[in-house]
C-alpha cells in the first residue's frame, strides 16, 4: 500500500487515522497514570524504581501519540490528553480500571497481581500492535512505532518475569494471580477491538485485522500460559463496552478529575 | 599478658592506624577494620538518609498523578524516581555496615515504623499546592546539595560514592524545581500567590533542615563525632549560612519575599542574621509528631504490609 504522510483534510483515511491514534495515545497515557499512582507504594524499593521508568516510558509514548495528533491540528499535546472529556476518551476500559480500591494516598488496596497481569497482557498486546504499525500506510505513525518497539522489549521481560514468578510461588500468591488473570480475560477484549470505525482503519492500511493481532498475541501467550499450566480461553467474553466507542467506567471519570486538577485551576496559565 | 590485655592493645594499635589513615585522606571500605563508634555513627546516618529519602517521595508523589501537563508529569516521576533510587542506593550502604550486626533491611523499614528511625524534618510537611511540589524541588533539594555536598569527601568510601551520585542528580532536581516555580512567579496572580504562600510555609522547615547550631538545642547533636570522623567537614550553621547566601539572592530575584522582615546579611560578620525556628517545634517534628508525620508513616506501613504477600512470594 501507497505511504502516506499528509492525509487529505476530510477524507476517510484521516478520520480513521485519527481515530487509531486516539485509541493509540489514551491506551498508553491512562496506564501510565495508573502507574503513576503506584509510585513510592510498590512492594520493593528495586520495584518501585523499574516501575517508574516504565511509565515514564509510557507516557512518552502517549506523548507522541498525542503529538502526531497535534501535527494533524487536533489540538495541543496538553489539552488533548488532560482537558478531553470521559465521552471522548478511546482508551480500552481495561486499563482504565482502578489499581484496588481506595485512593493513592490513603487507605488502598492496591493489587499488585492485577497490575503485574495487567501490565503483561497490555505489553504483550502493545508489541503485537507495534510490530504491525511499523509497516503502517501512515509513514509518521510507523516512524513512532519504531522507536516504541525498542522499549517495550524490556517492559514486556520486566512484566513476564513477574508474571512467571507469582505464578509460580506459593499457593496464596497463585491464587492471587488466578483471580487476576480472570478479572483481565474479562476485560481483555476491550483492548483488541478498534471500536465502531475499526474497518475503515484496516482498509485504510493503518494496522491490520483485529483478528489478526488477536492470533498473534495468543500465539506469544501460549507458551507462557503452558509453562504455568494454565488455558487461554477459546473465546473472550465479549466487552460490555469496550472505552473505543467514548463509553467508560467511573474510574477514569474519577481519574480524569485528579490527573486534571491543577491543568484547570487555569487551562490558560502557562505551569 | 593475659587475652584481654592483648585484645585491649591491638584495639588501641587498630583505632590509632584508622585515624591515622582516615586523616591522611585514605577511604575506608566496608570490610575495613572500624571503631564500633564510626559504625554506628555510619549506621544511624546512612540509614536516616536513606530512608528520608524514601519518606521524602511521599509529599512529591501527592502532585506525580496532579502535574499540570505531559512535560511537568514526566518530569516529577522522574525525581520522586531518583529520590526512591537514592534510598536504595542508601540502604544498600547501610545493609553492609550493618551486616556484622546481623540486621537486614527489613529491621530499618520496622524501625522506621517503631518510631525509632527518624526521617528528616522537611518530609513531616504538609505540601497542599502545586507550588509546594517545585519549592520542594527547588529549595528543599537545594537545600540537600549543600548538606550532602558537604559529606563528598566523607571517609567512608561507600558513602562518599554514593553521594557523589545522589548529588549530580540533586542538580536536576533542582533545576526541575526552579523551572515550576520559575513559570508560577512569572504566571498569573494566582500563581504568584501560590508560590509565595509555599515559600512562607516552607520558610521555617528550610531553616530547620540543616539542624540545631549546638546540641544546646535538642540535647544532643552527632556533629562533632561527624566532624571528629571526618565523615563531614562543615557545622549545621556554616551550611545553613552557606544556604542563605546561594539562595537568598535567587528567591528575591523571582519577586518573592522571604519571611523573616528581621533579617539582613551582616557585612563585618560575614553572616546572615535571621529569625530562629522555633526548636521547640523542631523536636517534635523529629519526634513523629509534625503535621504529616503519622499520615505518611500509616501509608509507608500499609504499602509495605499490602504487599508482604509479594515479598514472600519472592522468596520461595
Amino acid at each position: 500500500m501507497k505511504k502516506i504522510d499528509f492525509p487529505p483534510e476530510e477524507s476517510m483515511y484521516r478520520t480513521a487515522l485519527v481515530e487509531l491514534l486516539y485509541q493509540l495515545a489514551d491506551d498508553d497515557f491512562i496506564l501510565a497514570y495508573r502507574g503513576s499512582e503506584w509510585l513510592g507504594l510498590a512492594p520493593h524499593i528495586e520495584e518501585d524504581v523499574a516501575f517508574s521508568s516504565i511509565n515514564q516510558d509510557m507516557m512518552g509514548h502517549a506523548a507522541m501519540f498525542y503529538q502526531l495528533l497535534e501535527d494533524l491540528g487536533e489540538g495541543d499535546v496538553d489539552d488533548l490528553s488532560h482537558s478531553r472529556k470521559t465521552n471522548e476518551r478511546k482508551n480500552g476500559v481495561l486499563l482504565e480500571r482502578v489499581n484496588g480500591p481506595g485512593h493513592y494516598l490513603g487507605k488502598h488496596e492496591f493489587d499488585w497481581a492485577y497490575t503485574v497481569v495487567r501490565h503483561y497482557f497490555y505489553t504483550q498486546f502493545k508489541k503485537v500492535r507495534m510490530d504491525s504499525l511499523k509497516t503502517s500506510s501512515y509513514q509518521p505513525l510507523a516512524d513512532v512505532a519504531v522507536k516504541v518497539r525498542m522499549e517495550i522489549y524490556y517492559h514486556l521481560l520486566h512484566w513476564k518475569t513477574w508474571f512467571l514468578q507469582l505464578m509460580q510461588s506459593n499457593s496464596d500468591s497463585r491464587g492471587r494471580m488466578e483471580k487476576a488473570v480472570q478479572r483481565v480475560w474479562d476485560d481483555v477484549d476491550s483492548l483488541l477491538c478498534y471500536g465502531p470505525n475499526g474497518d475503515d482503519i484496516v482498509k485504510a492500511g493503518l494496522i491490520e485485522a483485529e483478528d489478526k493481532l488477536l492470533q498473534r498475541w495468543k500465539h506469544f501467550l501460549t507458551p507462557v500460559f503452558e509453562a504455568v499450566h494454565l488455558s487461554i480461553p477459546e473465546k473472550l467474553k465479549p466487552a460490555a463496552a469496550s472505552g473505543r466507542e467514548g463509553v467508560h467506567t467511573k474510574d477514569l471519570e474519577e481519574a480524569l478529575a485528579v490527573l486534571s486538577e491543577v491543568y484547570y485551576m487555569d487551562t490558560t496559565a502557562s505551569w | 599478658m593475659s587475652d584481654t590485655v592483648i585484645n585491649q592493645q591491638t584495639e588501641a594499635e587498630n583505632y590509632k592506624r584508622f585515624m591515622k589513615k582516615i586523616e591522611s585522606g585514605e577511604k575506608i571500605e566496608a570490610d575495613d577494620w572500624m571503631p564500633d563508634d564510626y559504625r554506628y555513627t555510619l549506621i544511624k546516618l546512612i540509614s536516616m538518609h536513606g530512608i528520608s529519602e524514601i519518606m521524602g517521595a511521599l509529599p512529591e508523589k501527592e502532585w506525580v498523578p496532579r502535574a499540570p501537563s505531559i512535560k511537568r508529569k514526566l518530569g516529577i516521576m522522574a525525581k520522586v524516581q531518583d529520590e526512591m533510587g537514592h534510598g536504595q542506593l542508601l540502604l544498600r550502604v547501610t545493609e553492609d555496615l550493618m551486616k556484622p550486626t546481623g540486621k537486614t533491611r527489613e529491621d530499618i523499614m520496622q524501625d522506621l515504623f517503631s518510631g525509632r528511625l527518624k526521617f528528616h524534618n522537611v518530609f513531616h510537611m504538609e505540601a497542599p499546592t502545586w507550588g509546594d511540589a517545585g519549592l520542594i524541588g527547588w529549595l528543599v533539594d537545594g537545600a540537600a546539595i549543600i548538606s550532602q555536598t558537604n559529606m563528598l569527601h566523607a571517609s567512608y568510601g561507600p558513602y562518599a560514592r554514593a553521594l557523589k551520585r545522589i548529588c549530580a542528580e540533586e542538580v536536576f532536581h533542582a533545576q526541575h524545581g526552579e523551572a515550576i516555580i520559575m513559570a508560577l512567579a512569572e504566571g498569573t496572580e494566582a500563581q504568584k500567590t501560590m508560590v509565595q504562600e509555599a515559600v512562607n510555609r516552607w520558610w521555617e522547615s528550610l531553616l530547620m533542615f540543616f539542624g540545631p547550631a549546638d546540641a544546646s538545642t535538642t540535647g544532643s547533636s552527632k556533629q562533632d563525632t561527624t566532624i571528629k570522623y571526618k565523615i563531614r567537614s562543615k557545622t549545621n550553621e556554616d551550611l545553613r549560612q552557606d544556604f542563605f547566601s546561594k539562595y537568598i539572592p535567587r528567591v528575591k530575584s523571582l519577586g518573592l519575599t522571604i519571611p523573616d522582615e528581621t533579617m539582613y546579611f551582616d557585612k563585618e560578620q560575614g553572616l546572615w542574621v535571621y529569625r530562629q525556628p522555633d526548636w521547640s517545634k523542631f523536636k517534635d517534628i523529629i519526634r513523629n509528631k509534625g503535621p504529616k508525620s503519622q499520615e505518611r508513616l500509616q501509608l509507608r506501613i500499609h504499602s509495605h504490609s499490602i504487599n508482604a504477600w509479594v515479598r514472600d512470594a519472592l522468596s520461595q
